[in-house]
């Protein structure tokens, strides 16, 4: 990003000239609004595609930064704040927008200017933050949104009333059509050096018991507050978690604070809030009409249908059914594509260059390794377009609704419900989806076990397996039975361990649904487009790399070190490499699975990827085409012996393997893509390590549960 | 709206009821996090429906619709002006 020049005195706006104003460094307004208030189409609308997005350090949550001008060519940066109802913060996400507020993060500029988002339709609650931020004491802009729909709806709002009633001025915007930008940009200039705007008034015992907290705030903190009084407001207000929280200096000051509130009869938690919503209440009184009476909105009978006992069921699972097919099965036709372009390249490298080391690390390696990382793009662009329509709609509320009763049974939120379906198709979609979710603890239990979901990666080791298992004597509806009792395990395996991990993890976390139920609302596809976009291009960049860094290195692992004898075949060369050893070392700790050691090259080798598990076995058996001939391959483990000439893959092995795949993790690209949703090793790595141990507990049950009872 | 009878839990009143918040039975944190939601004592809102199995709930209040689990809901509590 390039900073642009101000010229001194070039502004012609009645600001006094200061230092600031001489330098070029950008100025920074703060973008805060209620979740789902359409802060993100106005982020676009005002930045374009002039953004960086990254991670807040040290925190999961998400950071916008765009670039805009003002009304006479300034920069200004605008700071995407996750979206928040309070400062009285709840999440990491609210967390984090309130220490960007308040001056105390290091990583990030203190804004200058905060430009607060209101949904016109939802005019009472969203002024509540409005109150709360006025207590700041910074300049504000309000960007009045939705306003259209207000109309519709029959609500008519003064405008000018509103904006001298809150002291700020107040900008009706339309962001998709590009309505009001100018006069947003033009009085977010006007602001820079404004007026604080108007605020509630406390009641008197509170605004006298956050007096001395603030005076002592000020001496007892490292960093100065910028906001001391505020700051001391919050500490006053909030719970008694809160304040534990705070300096110790400043807990003698504030329990003396408390108490003589208490003293006074005053509720520190309600009186506040009341305080706040009667001076909103009292704005909406002068500056709201309706023209309508209380008559249902059209979006309360769509909600009649939507969340009905049998016809809300019926649309559930349509709109699932249609978002899964998607998935699963158009995604796969760009997917053909992206396989086809690798194996052409691929032949391509092989025409012209000479065999060798280097040439295998091309195709096998990078190429394979790209294509690797590519194949997920279709699943993953599929997903975020049906998850920003079912978001922008406001179906995907009703979809929590309806699922809330069946996901909190085992932990889980009615939002998980969207990723743990997609993870069907892929974990990874899935994993980036659970996004949606903002109660921290739910996005991990979800994240954390929605790779147990059998995923189409599977599908080929479970359909090797199976044919395996059950040979031409048995039917197709046998097959069928198998298999969906694979599918049936994995989602048992999830809840059942989500459910765990809320028990033991989590333990006393008290999960609370609070979920607003928006009106239905048109998507703007212009937005969804951006959203996929940046989803993709965050997977591409941060998962991508580690992606194909780990293809190469399993590459590595299953070619060097290379056997002496230059005429040896595929499969003894594999027997010879890091990854064939392995293979043995493995042994003894698969022996008690029922697997050899040519099982185990397989697991090592699709360590990375599941489906690498049926071409490497296709390598050890040398049979040509491994993944497209499945019946010679399915011949020559049928035939193959152990030393005392019983057969090696035995139904109890395959249902010992099958039961293996459908609990490890084996999966590196997930391991990539949650060390970036989590921001941290420590939950890949564990889920590693849990899936990893499931999975062998499972094949050991199995197998020597089987034997015990006489199986084979 | 005249509240004339006890105060009974959010949670069970009938679709279409309109009731006024009259108190918690809630930890602190989740009273907050409510009463920041618009959720005030006094002020008056709707049953609109119950989730089809049941759980969770969805009430109008301030306007907006909100949906809340009924394990919150039963601390809520309510005055029914009939």
């Amino acid at each position: 990003m390039t900073n642009s020049l101000e010229i001194p005195g070039g502004v012609a706006d009645g600001q006094k000239a200061s230092a600031s104003r001489v330098e070029s460094k950008a100025r920074t307004v703060a973008l805060a609004g209620n979740p789902n208030s359409g802060k993100s189409t106005l982020f676009n609308a005002l930045t374009g595609l002039r953004q960086k997005v990254g991670n807040y350090p040290g925190v999961t949550v998400e950071r916008k930064i765009g670039r805009f001008y003002g009304a006479h060519g300034q920069a200004f940066d605008l700071l995407d704040l996750p979206g928040m109802y309070s400062l009285q913060t709840r999440s990491p996400d609210e967390a984090v927008a309130r220490d960007v507020l308040l001056g105390r993060r290091d990583d990030t500029p203190a804004p200058d200017v905060i430009l607060c988002v209101v949904d016109a339709t939802n005019l009472e609650r969203n002024l509540y933050l409005v109150a709360q931020l006025a207590e700041l004491g910074l300049p504000l802009v309000v960007a009045l949104v939705m306003i259209d729909l207000a109309e519709r709806d029959g609500w008519v709002i003064n405008v000018p009333e509103l904006s001298r009633r809150l002291g700020c001025p107040v900008v009706p915007t339309v962001a998709a059509q590009g309505k009001g930008l100018v006069e947003l940009r033009q009085a977010i200039t006007r602001q820079l050096n404004g007026p604080a705007p108007h605020r509630a008034t406390l009641p008197p015992a509170i605004e006298q018991g956050v007096r001395p907290v603030k005076d002592v705030l000020v001496c007892v903190s490292d960093k100065q507050p910028r906001f001391p009084q505020a700051e001391a407001i919050l500490l006053v207000t909030g719970t008694k978690e809160q304040a534990v929280a705070a300096p110790a200096g400043v807990q003698p000051a504030l329990t003396q604070a408390r108490q003589a509130i208490a003293a006074a009869g005053v509720d520190t938690i309600s009186a506040t809030v009341h305080a706040r919503y009667a001076w909103v209440e009292t704005i909406i009184e002068h500056t709201v009409r309706t023209r309508r009476g209380a008559e249902a909105t059209l979006s309360e009978r769509l909600d009649g249908i939507f969340t009905h006992k049998v016809w809300g069921w019926l649309v559930f699972l349509g709109v699932m059914a249609a978002v899964f097919f998607t998935i699963f099965r158009v995604a796969e036709v760009p997917m053909d594509w992206i396989e086809a372009g690798q194996d052409a390249l691929n032949g391509w490298i092989e025409r012209v260059m000479p065999a060798g080391d280097f040439r295998d690390l091309l195709t096998q390696g990078i190429v394979a390794g790209v294509g690797g990382v590519v194949i997920f793009l279709p699943q993953i662009l599929i997903l975020f377009f049906f998850i920003g329509l079912l978001e922008d709609t406001g179906y995907l509320a009703r979809a929590a609704f309806i699922m809330d009763r069946v996901m909190s049974r085992v932990g889980l939120h009615g939002k998980s419900f969207v990723p743990m379906l997609s993870s069907f198709a892929c974990a990874i979609p899935g994993i980036m989806g659970a996004r949606t979710i903002d109660n921290p603890k739910d996005r991990l239990v979800t994240i954390l076990v929605a790779p147990l979901v059998s995923c189409s990666a599977r599908l080929p080791v479970y359909s090797l397996m199976i044919a395996v298992m059950l040979p031409g004597a048995y039917s197709a509806w046998h097959k069928a039975g198998l298999m969906l009792a694979l599918y049936a395990l994995g989602l048992t395996a999830a809840f059942g361990m989500a459910w765990l991990f809320r028990k033991t993890l989590f333990k006393g976390e008290r999960s609370l649904l609070l979920l607003e139920m928006p009106p239905y609302r048109r998507p703007a596809l212009r937005v969804t487009l951006v959203r996929m976009w940046e989803r993709a291009s965050i997977f591409l960049r941060q998962a991508g790399t580690v992606i194909l860094a780990i293809s190469v290195i399993i590459w590595a692992l299953s070619t060097y070190p290379k056997p002496a004898d230059p005429q040896a075949t595929p499969a003894q060369a594999l027997a010879h490499s890091v990854a064939g050893r392995l293979g043995h070392v493995l042994e003894p700790v698969i022996a008690p699975l029922g697997y050899d050691w040519k099982i185990g090259i397989g697991i090592v080798s699709s360590f990375a990827a599941r489906e690498v598990f049926v071409g490497t076995m296709s390598v050890i058996y040398s049979i040509e085409n491994g993944e497209e001939d499945t019946p010679a391959l399915r011949d020559a483990l049928l035939g193959e012996k152990r030393a005392d000439g019983s057969g090696t893959y035995t139904p109890l092995v395959c249902l010992s393997l099958m039961v293996f795949y459908v609990l490890a993790m084996q999966c590196l690209s997930t391991v990539a893509v949650v060390r970036r949703e989590t921001n941290s090793w420590k939950w890949p790595l564990f889920q590693l390590g849990y899936m990893t141990l499931l999975a062998w507990l499972g094949a050991f049950l199995v197998f020597q549960g089987g034997r015990l009872l006489g199986f084979t | 709206m005249t509240a004339t009878n006890a105060p009974t839990p959010l949670a069970g009143q009938p679709v279409g009821q309109r009731v006024e918040i009259s108190g918690f039975t809630l930890p602190e944190g989740v009273r907050l996090r409510l009463l920041e939601m618009g959720l005030t004592e006094g002020i008056e809102c709707r049953v609109v429906r119950y989730a089809p199995l049941g759980d969770p709930m969805e009430v109008q209040v301030r306007g907006y619709f909100l949906s809340l689990r009924t394990a919150e809901a039963e601390g809520v509590l309510v005055a029914t002006a009939d």
